[in-house]
């Protein structure tokens, strides 16, 4: 038994779109008709002599995915990150069997189910007992297995009051519960999730995450899971793929892949020049120059050890003297969209010329994952507030780098909840 | 390949029982009658062919046996022909959401639905025993050859569903098209009338339906032999039944693949 569970090579996958050809000269339904007519005339004729039914010209050819290249491992959790579009569900659904590839082939050793979408099969008329079993029989699951875990199935989901209702009563909450509960239990060689996870309520969720978390854990099993939830994916997976407009353009660990995924698409990155020549920006008397997410140690790097911290570096110039006092702003924000701090610091007043910025970031304050930085220059020369510059252009991972000495405070550090994960002050002492 | 074909479906027969469960559960749900309608359905369809083609169109018997209780043999053959048709066709299209998000062989959904129209016969076929009962008109030896015609049956309406689904997948104009013909079946077929009134010259061609000869034989079987078995008829009901299945299975094979892209 090889190590490697999934192959593929060369896989990929084409599709025809059809364009609906627009007759601008059309305005009558008459017209319409006539037209409609003479293509069904067509249409029959190249029908009798086995031509084409729908003309050449109206298919486009389009690859969803081409040219994957890849091996998983048995028991390896894969993170598959990409904007829309960017062939996620295609892979999954020819690694699960659904579709045939156009090219290229794939080689999977286990029992494969896919979870592609929560309660698929799922018949509203149905009972929430009955809907157990059908559902767990589409996911590949033997009415003894079904059987077996049935009770464990309803207690995670919740809603053992509602067993014999059937599901159309159902609010979609409970729905969605029950769906992922079957799910959950199921035991697979390889698991393949596609952005299911996030259902429920905020309890739910995490319970979903656990589960995942545990499925993961047990013996050999391997998971791909699809997520724009980068904080999940950081934090379930340890190696991730990225793909870009149908190609893998990164599979390795996880932190390099979702920093490369954030890089590509807004231009981000750990260190960046702003145009000196921007219109306006410095007419009005300042304006950035760059930033920079630097080590502890001064070297410009986009991955933070969380355990020493960084340092944003930020340069401005000066075009006109400035009287009053000037502010230097960045703000932290997390992957979901949080802020999580703002820093300024003031100074001034500025005569003309260049100036940089440093601002130390402590160890023991970031949790794990991904923050963006955007930074600001502001003044309040007129009265109020004036913001000569904004950019919003930087990103930087957080990590944790395992290290054997480092002690183990949390057990699943990694997945540790919050914006923040400070290192605070605490005193313990014994009051009887 | 084909051996592979038959295991991997195999090895999802749990899935495919479940699928036939589903639908047969499904029909009745949030109805007063529930299963008062897989009685009903069936016998008022028979007193309103009873109605036009004997007490109206006078049309004659065949035999001795009682106009109903022929018009009901020739039901139970058509119904199951035309609810395999139909339903079958329109199988995959029902189940799209299965279809493009879980794998699983995709003979599994129309053969479910054969499933289903072996459950439906049998319904029918009690009542059909019920009806024979209170008429005192009991079936004799010959009953022992209807496994032959209900396999027979369940062929002929199994292969054109099986092909018209994989054809339903690309072009949905079948969806149109099936439920005129199957309407236009019943009463081309003869399910209300024996199929002795169809002149001698005429009777061959009339075959080539290969509806006719199979309720030419349930007839055979049922009525004490009344309705003669016209073997000829059987013969092509039989050639025809196995090559429109041939032809649906081959089809289906060869497309399946590209159902999950299509539909």
């Amino acid at each position: 038994m090889s190590n490697v569970v999934i192959r593929a090579e060369r896989l990929g996958k084409k599709y025809t779109i059809s364009h609906q050809p627009s007759r601008p000269d059309l305005h009558s339904l008459r017209a319409e008709i006539g037209q409609q007519a003479e293509a069904i005339w067509k249409k029959a004729r190249s029908l009798v002599r086995n031509g084409a039914i729908v003309p050449r010209r109206d298919y486009e050819e389009y690859w969803a995915l081409k040219d994957a290249n890849f091996e998983i491992g048995r028991g390896d959790i894969i993170g598959i990150i990409g904007r829309n579009g960017a062939g996620k569900s295609t892979l999954l659904k020819l690694l699960s069997g659904i579709t045939e590839p156009s090219e290229g082939c794939v080689e999977i050793e286990g029992q494969v189910a896919s979870l592609l979408e929560v309660g698929t099969g799922f018949h509203p008329e149905l009972t929430g007992r009955e809907n157990v079993f059908l559902n767990g029989a589409i996911l590949g699951m033997s009415r003894n297995e079904v059987r077996k875990k049935f009770d464990e199935i309803v207690a995670f989901a919740g809603i053992e009051k509602f067993l014999d209702t059937p599901v159309k009563r159902y609010s979609s909450g409970m729905y969605v519960r029950l769906a992922f509960s079957v799910a959950a239990h199921l035991e697979p060689d390889i698991l393949i999730i596609d952005e299911v996870l996030a259902v429920g309520d905020a309890e739910f969720q995490k319970k979903c995450l656990g589960k995942v978390e545990e499925v993961a854990h047990s013996e050999g099993r391997t998971i791909l899971l699809v997520s724009h939830n980068i904080s999940i994916i950081t934090a379930l997976c340890r190696n991730a793929v990225l793909l870009e407009g149908g190609k893998i353009s990164n599979f390795g660990p996880v932190h390099e892949t979702v920093s490369q995924y954030f890089l590509r698409g807004k231009a981000t990155s750990f260190s960046v020049e702003f145009e000196p020549t921007r219109n306006d920006a410095g007419s009005r008397g300042a304006m950035l120059l760059g930033a920079q997410i630097q080590d502890a140690g001064g070297r410009p790097k986009g991955e933070v050890d969380v355990h020493v911290g960084c340092k944003v570096i930020m340069r401005y110039r000066v075009t006109n003297d400035m009287t009053k006092q000037a502010h230097v702003i960045f703000r932290f924000w997390n992957s979901e969209g949080q802020c999580a701090f703002v820093s300024t610091q003031s100074g001034g007043p500025f005569m003309r010329g260049d100036y940089q910025a440093e601002c130390r970031i402590p160890p023991e304050l970031l949790n794990c994952g991904l923050y963006f930085v955007d930074v600001a220059l502001m003044s309040t020369q007129f009265g109020e507030p004036h913001y000569f510059d904004e950019q919003s252009l930087l990103c930087a991972v957080a990590v944790e780098q395992t290290s054997e000495a480092r002690e183990i405070e949390f057990d699943h550090a990694h997945t540790a909840a919050g914006v923040l994960r400070p290192k605070l002050d605490w005193t313990i002492k014994q009051l009887t | 390949m084909q051996r592979h074909f038959w295991r991997k479906a195999w090895r999802f027969r749990e899935l495919f029982l479940i699928l036939a469960w589903r639908d047969l559960t499904v029909r009745y749900k949030q109805t007063i009658l529930g299963l008062g309608w897989a009685v009903l359905k069936p016998l008022l369809t028979m007193a309103a062919l009873t109605i036009v083609f004997s007490a109206l169109a006078k049309l004659p018997t065949s035999g001795h046996a009682p106009y109903m209780i022929l018009v009901f043999t020739g039901l139970l053959a058509w119904n199951v022909v035309a609810y395999l048709i139909s339903e079958t066709s329109s199988s995959l299209l029902g189940n799209h959401n299965l279809i493009s998000k879980v794998y699983f062989p995709r003979i599994l959904i129309p053969a479910a639905t054969l499933l289903v129209a072996v459950v439906d016969f049998f319904l029918n076929f009690f009542i059909l025993l019920c009806l024979m009962a209170y008429f005192h008109y009991l079936p004799d030896w010959r009953i022992l050859f209807l496994p032959f015609f209900i396999v027979l049956v369940l062929l002929c309406g199994f292969g054109p569903g099986l092909w018209l689904a994989a054809i339903n997948v690309k072009y949905r104009d079948l969806r149109y098209v099936v439920p005129f013909i199957m309407q236009l079946g019943l009463f081309v077929s003869p399910v209300g009338f024996s199929s002795n009134i169809v002149p001698e010259r005429w009777q061959l061609l009339y075959s080539a339906n290969p509806i006719v000869g199979i309720i030419d034989g349930f007839r055979w079987c049922l009525l004490h032999g009344e309705e003669r078995l016209n073997l000829s008829a059987i013969g092509l009901s039989i050639l025809v039944s196995s090559v429109v299945f041939g032809l649906g299975l081959r089809r289906f094979r060869a497309t399946e693949r590209t159902f999950a892209d299509l539909i």
